[in-house]
């Protein structure tokens, strides 16, 4: 597969106004010097060491496990990262990439609030201008990230547009850095969006999986059977499957977002329920109707409610190298439940889509599989969607 | 075979002056009131019009020409309508092209999508988010249905890539006035006219600006250094303010007559 011009064969590209090209040309090139320039590398080691808490730490659910075919079932803990979750991986990449092309100012879409809690924290530690945009829905259900936000520095501001969630807030972002690009950097949270961003983020997010292949080794002398993680844009599954694509023997398994149940168009299972389109500057799977419009993406996650995927993802798919299935909100919230009651850690809900994934492929592989699954992000900030979904009393 | 577009230019030229193209949406503010609108345009003596295929998620526009999508999007506007606009306009006489987001022409086929205009007569279509390097099959789909392909440069385009977008341009050149989306501004930023320079440099095609133009001065200072002059969100800020659809399209027709006058002072 050529990577030429930022392509995964038919997937990818940019699809963005001209006035962009300048700024995606600068960021590609900086990317690319920053790859090869040892001094950034050990810069950013250095904040993954200190700041961010990497490496993330390998844990066994047993009792968790029990429901889930007796499989063994190790968490990458990217939960336990500073901020929250796998998010802060990619912002203090792009942070550092910031500051060397002299931009002052930052900008950055968030859905579930992790990403704009993120960048708002590199913004606070590199001395960043920070504005996140926020769809208005998700301002309500993500509250507490709001307020984590400002807290941090940054200007929050609300979308109303369309359905008022991460697309949305994409859009307007987009039209932020079209109009401000000269001193400001957008921050793009997934592996989405015109080239250079789905091969960027993913490479600053690939050190999942390359920590965890290395620990799964340790831990049980071999490969895992599958590798599962949660498909929002893309990026904590690219991650994490990145390191394994060379092992042919290994699964990758991504889970999307399935809402209400893929028959009842309530979902935002893009590989599963879309087709190819273009959207946010890249063509890949879309959640689409007969004339190319949008269509409204729905689930219990706010960080899964996205009508795109990462264009490297669409490509896996269709070359069979990694699969795709859907979660509904139920299964989600029972394996968000089964975590928290059987082994004291509490997932963010993004998360327990790639939990309930591991129930049921562990029930098909049984007890002598290994299943490796990204924990990408805590559920601190779904504490109160849960307690609703759950009829808890606040 | 040259396109009404073409051939408007060569007279526009002729007469020593820029044209006046006005952008309004398909299905805005409805579909028989967008055909109304066309109308009252060509009335005025605007030069052409650009037809917009709202969609959903439009990262380049404003709040004015997203309000008005929307209200399209409402109404039910699909391929169907923008190319049963399109034929209207060139019925009424008006060289007309469509301005329009990617994804809606991929998703009704490439080659498809361009014959459809050419059978409706229009001249061609704006691509504000395709990109030369993603163009290669639009190139050829254009050519074979004998449209223009139209595609819009900006302030940040370096020389040497406007030599290249430039090249794939044909019936004129969009020069987006400044940074930024859609909607009308209190000034002309000086950008434009150096923008404007530049890209004479690489192509002899006319160049048209738009992207915040909206007030007879600002068009008559357009028309003093470019081939035409674009004017979307000040025409449809009066359409979304009106009373109701008679309202608006006496106030659109006036505010038309104005730019049309304004067009032709500028050299
Ligand atoms: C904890 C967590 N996991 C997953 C996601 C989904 O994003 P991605 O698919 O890019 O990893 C998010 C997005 O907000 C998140 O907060």
């Amino acid at each position: 597969m050529s990577e030429i011009l930022g392509h995964f064969e038919s997937y990818g590209g940019r699809f963005v106004p001209e006035a962009l090209i300048g700024a995606l040309d600068e960021l590609e090139e900086a990317h690319n010097l920053a790859l090869v320039d040892p001094e950034f590398q050990r810069e950013l080691k250095h904040l993954h060491l200190t700041y961010t808490g990497r490496p993330s730490i390998l844990t066994e659910v047993k009792r968790f496990a029990v429901h889930a075919g007796g499989a063994q079932i190790l968490l990458k803990r990217e939960d336990l990262n500073h901020t929250g979750s796998h998010k802060i991986n990619n912002v203090l990449g792009q942070a550092l990439l910031t500051k060397r092309m002299g931009k002052k100012r930052i900008i950055a879409e968030t859905g579930a609030g992790q990403h704009g809690v993120a960048a708002a924290t590199a913004a606070a530690l590199f001395g960043l201008e920070c504005v996140i945009y926020m769809g208005e829905e998700d301002t309500k259900r993500q509250s507490l990230n709001v307020a984590r936000m400002k807290l941090l520095g940054a200007e929050v501001i609300p979308v109303s547009a369309g359905s008022r969630t991460l697309k949305d807030a994409i859009n307007e972002a987009m039209r932020d850095w079209v109009t401000n690009v000269d001193t400001t950097h957008y921050l793009l949270g997934t592996v989405a969006g015109p080239h250079p961003f789905p091969t960027m983020v993913r490479d600053f997010q690939k050190i999942i999986g390359e920590e965890a292949r290395e620990q799964v080794l340790e831990l049980t002398s071999r490969l895992p059977d599958a590798v599962l993680a949660c498909i929002g844009g893309g990026s904590n599954a690219i991650g994490i499957f990145h390191a394994f694509i060379p092992d042919k023997q290994v699964r990758l398994i991504g889970l999307e977002a399935g809402g209400d149940g893929i028959e009842t168009g309530r979902h935002a299972a893009t590989i599963t329920g879309g087709s190819v389109g273009v959207l946010h500057g890249t063509r890949s799977y879309v959640l689409q109707d007969e004339n190319g419009q949008t269509v409204e993406s729905h689930s219990i996650s706010a960080g899964l409610d996205y009508p795109g995927v990462g264009p490297e993802h669409a490509y896996l798919h269709d070359i069979g190298r990694a699969e795709y299935r859907a979660i509904t909100d139920d299964q989600a919230m029972a394996a968000f439940a089964l975590l928290s009651k059987t082994e004291g850690i509490i997932p963010a809900i993004e998360s327990a889509h790639a939990l309930a994934g591991a129930i049921n492929v562990g029930k098909e592989l049984g007890p002598d599989a290994i299943l490796l699954i990204n924990l990408s992000g805590r559920g601190d900030k779904d504490v109160q969607t849960a307690a609703t979904y759950f009829g808890i009393e606040l | 075979m040259a396109t009404s577009l073409e051939a408007l230019f060569i007279k526009t030229r002729s007469e020593n002056r820029a044209a006046l193209i006005a952008y309004i949406p398909a299905g805005f503010p409805s579909q028989q009131g967008c055909k109304n609108a066309i109308s009252a345009l060509a009335r005025a003596g605007v030069d052409a019009v650009e037809i917009g295929f709202p969609y959903s998620d439009p990262v380049m526009d404003g709040p004015t020409i997203q309000a008005a999508a929307n209200i399209s999007l409402q109404g039910g506007t699909g391929a169907a309508e923008v190319f049963s606009t399109l034929n209207f306009a060139n019925q009424a006489g008006l060289p007309a092209v469509v301005m329009t987001y990617w994804n809606p022409i991929e998703r009704y086929g490439v080659d498809r999508f361009a014959q459809e205009i050419a059978r409706n007569g229009g001249s061609g279509v704006v691509t504000p988010d395709l990109t030369i390097e993603e163009s290669d099959g639009w190139k050829l789909a254009t050519q074979a249905a004998g449209i223009n392909s139209i595609y819009v440069v900006a302030p940040s385009t370096t020389d040497d890539r406007l030599a290249r977008v430039t090249q794939r341009c044909s019936g004129f050149v969009y020069a987006a006035s400044l940074m930024g989306v859609t909607g009308t501004r209190t000034t002309i930023s000086s950008g434009a006219q150096s923008l404007v320079d530049r890209i004479r440099k690489t192509t002899s095609l006319p160049i048209a600006v738009g992207l915040g133009v909206s007030t007879r001065e600002q068009v008559r200072d357009v028309a003093g250094f470019a081939d035409g002059v674009i004017v979307g969100s000040a025409f449809i800020k009066i359409l979304l303010q009106a009373r109701d659809e008679e309202a608006g399209l006496e106030s659109l027709s006036a505010l038309a007559q104005d730019l049309v006058a304004g067009v032709r002072q500028g050299r």
